[in-house]
């Protein structure tokens, strides 16, 4: 399906269209459909193709001029991330600190912060994890124990941080942090940007469960950073943590759009050679149908979310379920994938080297547990979305 | 590949349609309404079917002008149907307007449109489609009732079955086989040789009829032979609109549940406190959104008439025949025993959900039919 967004966007797009077509080219074309939110896939040849992009000025499309952007409206933004996704261009290496951090500097960052970190980001120099989850605080993100103190101009922290996605690359991290000893819960935390070229921060890598080294641990020993390096306000860390989160639920969606619907016509294709081998038994082919129907689904689900937010209106009750029913669609298609390739599937290249297909199976099931888990987000709409009363709450 | 605009919100216009309708419905299809039209044979009270027509204009809302209608789209009928659903309205609504409307706008028969859309599109006349006979198969192979030329027109004979309104109609579409292949024919409801029999369904606030045709007098809609591909697109229209309606059912079976869920009390909490069932009411409303989004795709290729319709259509009302008959039953659960009883409509729902779910084929021949258009 084609969209059209009408005669304001034509020339936009037709710029993006005939940028893509001209840099999406030789090794960057090879690695078209690579990648995904936690995937250390094709690393260095992806940020590469980050770093061609702000050099073509694609970073940042709605970002302020004054720090980088392009000031460009929404309507721009969701037409880039549509032809970008449909030239299937490899995914954003860097999109943590695109996705998430960025638009929370733009809105609760000091003008100091803005200009300092923005341009970088931008421009591929610094790279970003994100310091929320830690061993006790996972889903139950208001029990963090990592503290800061106040020492003269800086902060001391000390604590301990996990699942840090890109952590072992990163310069900059932000993270949040109990600066009020006696506080509890969600009270008393902040959000400090800390650098990681430091004695008091280590960062060891963790291998994921496909053998990427994705993600990353890293431990705050007397670890310092600035004092004016606080995001929003000293003790306010629970919103602006809340912001980040409200981005990750709802824009990464939309790139992740046709990753999803090329994955179904890939299943479709495969599904149809079996059919005519007389291969495809009766519980697979329902299960096909059902497989891109939700593809099919998710997509429009998407649109109506798009065109609320270009019609100004707040999202409506669909927003807030895209994230489960796609994380949960998207691992029956990984599981379904697998399936359909049979014993040949299991097959790996040598060192453990993974094809598409099984990076896409093992790498989904992920999607299910970060930026909320399931159970949670079930939590969250039954709670926020249809007014049910809270779970009792210790 | 179809093209369209993004439309994924309702205009002013649209919404205010919702509101004029979901207020109609709630001052003339209350609960206390249903349950007293479902009692009866006739199933519908032709004093409101007159005023749906008159002051709303419901039957004739997306019939173009030229023939009577308000000419408007099938987005904004969609809202009509959804409402209808939502309110379980007692009225040969679907026969009428998404049945045999659909399949005259599509006859390529100028005459009988002209002639025949007027009326329903007033209000005044209850129509229907006689397709499916003992057999329930809405497919071309499914129809063994034949006609042959007479001197003055033709005649049909043969007998048709789970006709929806089919005792009450005035107008019967009737697909019928001659020499040429399928056709369909016009029967009215007084024609000598029409024997009518209401049917009682386990889903009593839609009625059917078995219909006997003995020679029965009949005028020729579109082509001779040339049916099937009328009735078929036809059919892919009805589809859209009867899964319009399943949503409707299916977000008022969830709203039930979550406002029940909030208020009962056991342990000392609210039962929606309880993960158990909490969790299974936002897997309500992740079921009923995605439905919602099957809707508007088929709802955009209808409008659009685009040619991936039949694609859109099988899957939205396989989809939502499953969201719907899922919702209804998990509302009676989170309704615990009073669920269980005739005196709570979660029971109406139920039975709506079920019997939609085999009213224009069984969900699972239409994702058969998504099945093979998608290669497999
Ligand atoms: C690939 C990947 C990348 C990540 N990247 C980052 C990153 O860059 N930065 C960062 O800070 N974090 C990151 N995370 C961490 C992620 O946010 C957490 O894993 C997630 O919040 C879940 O926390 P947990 O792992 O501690 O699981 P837990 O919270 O211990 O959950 C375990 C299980 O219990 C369930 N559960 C928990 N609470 C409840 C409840 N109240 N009711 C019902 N069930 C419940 C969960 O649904 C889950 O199934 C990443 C995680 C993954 C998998």
């Amino acid at each position: 399906m084609e969209l059209d967004f009408g005669p304001e966007a034509e020339g936009f797009r037709a710029e993006v269209r005939d940028w893509l077509d001209g840099h999406l080219v030789g090794e960057f074309a090879e690695h078209r459909g690579v990648g995904g939110p936690t995937d250390a896939e094709a690393w260095e040849v992806r940020l590469a193709w980050d770093r061609e992009l702000a050099a073509g000025g694609w970073l940042g499309i709605s970002w302020p001029k004054e720090y980088g952007g392009r000031g460009l409206g929404l309507l721009e933004e969701i037409v880039f991330n549509y032809e970008y996704a449909r030239a299937a261009a490899p995914y954003r290496a860097t999109c943590s600190a695109l996705d998430l951090l960025g638009p929370m500097l733009v809105a609760m960052g000091s003008e100091a912060q803005k200009r300092r970190f923005l341009p970088r980001i931008l421009d591929v120099s610094e790279l970003w994890g994100q310091g929320f989850s830690e061993p006790g605080a996972g889903s139950d993100l208001a029990s963090v124990r990592t503290r800061a103190e106040r020492d003269g101009e800086d902060w001391v922290i000390n604590g301990q941080k996990v699942w840090t996605t890109m952590g072992h690359v990163a310069d900059w991290l932000y993270v949040l942090v109990r600066t009020d000893p006696d506080s509890q819960r969600h009270k008393g935390l902040s959000m400090l940007l800390v650098p990681t070229d430091q004695p008091g921060v280590e960062v060891r890598t963790i291998r994921n469960l496909a053998g990427q080294d994705e993600f990353a641990e890293v431990f705050l020993t007397d670890a310092r950073t600035r004092a004016d390096l606080v995001v929003g306000e000293v003790g306010q860390g629970w919103r602006t943590a809340m912001g980040t989160l409200g981005i990750e639920r709802g824009a990464t969606l939309l790139p992740q759009q046709l990753t999803f619907e090329r994955e179904a016509e890939a299943l479709l294709a495969a599904a149809r050679a079996k059919a005519e081998a007389g291969q495809l038994d009766p519980e697979l082919r329902a299960r096909v149908v059902q497989a891109w129907t939700s593809v099919r689904i998710m997509r429009t689900t998407n649109l109506r979310t798009i065109g609320e937010l270009l019609a100004g209106r707040d999202p409506g009750p669909q927003s807030h379920i895209a994230k489960l029913y796609a994380s949960t669609g998207h691992v029956r298609l990984g599981h379904l994938a697998s399936e359909l390739a049979g014993p040949a599937g299991q097959i790996t290249g040598s060192g453990y080297a993974l094809d598409t297909r099984q990076r896409t199976f093992l790498l989904s099931l992920a999607e299910t547990i970060y930026g909320g888990a399931s159970q949670v987000q079930r939590n969250i709409i039954g709670e926020q979305v249809l007014g049910l009363p809270r779970e009792p709450r210790p | 590949m179809a093209h369209h605009t993004l439309t994924g919100t309702y205009t002013e216009e649209q919404d205010e349609l919702r509101k004029v309708v979901r207020s109609f419905l709630s001052k003339h299809s209350t609960e206390a309404d249903v349950r007293d039209l479902m009692a009866t044979t006739r199933g519908y009270d032709p004093a409101q079917w007159r005023r749906m027509g008159a002051e709303l204009g419901l039957q004739g809302l997306a019939v173009p002008e030229e023939y009577g209608g308000a000419g408007y789209g099938y987005v904004e009928l969609g809202i009509v149907f959804e409402e209808t659903g939502r309110a379980l309205l007692c009225a040969p609504y679907l026969a009428t307007v998404a049945l045999a409307a659909e399949a005259l706008l599509r006859s390529g028969d100028e005459a009988a449109r002209k002639d025949l859309l007027p009326g329903i599109a007033a209000g005044e006349t209850v129509a229907t489609l006689a397709f499916t006979e003992d057999g329930g198969s809405w497919d071309e192979r499914g129809v063994a009732a034949h006609a042959r030329r007479t001197a003055t027109g033709w005649a049909v004979t043969g007998a048709k079955n789970y006709v929806p309104d089919g005792h009450t109609a005035d107008l019967l579409l009737v697909a019928a086989r001659t020499d040429a292949g399928l056709s369909l024919f016009a029967v009215e409801a007084g024609a000598p040789g029409l024997v009518r029999t209401p049917l009682e369904t386990l889903d009593q606030t839609r009625k059917q009829a078995r219909l006997d045709l003995d020679a029965v007098p009949a005028r020729l809609i579109g082509a001779e032979g040339a049916a099937w591909p009328v009735i078929e697109r036809s059919l892919a229209a009805a589809a859209v609109l009867l899964a319009a309606e399943q949503l409707g059912g299916a977000s008022r079976a969830m709203e039930l549940a979550v406002e029940y869920a909030k208020i009962r009390v056991q342990y000392g909490r609210a039962i929606g406190s309880f993960q158990g069932i909490k969790h299974l009411c936002a897997d309500m409303l992740v079921e009923v959104e995605s439905a919602r989004s099957a809707v508007c795709d088929a709802l955009w290729a209808l409008e659009a008439d685009a040619p991936d319709l039949p694609v859109a259509a099988a899957l939205a009302l396989a989809y939502c025949s499953d969201t719907y008959t899922r919702v209804a039953g998990d509302c009676v659960q989170v309704h615990g025993g009073i669920g269980f009883t005739w005196e709570h409509p979660a029971h109406l729902y139920l039975k709506r959900a079920k019997s939609s779910e085999v009213l224009l084929g069984t969900a699972a021949s239409h994702r058969e039919r998504l099945a093979v258009r998608l290669g497999l």
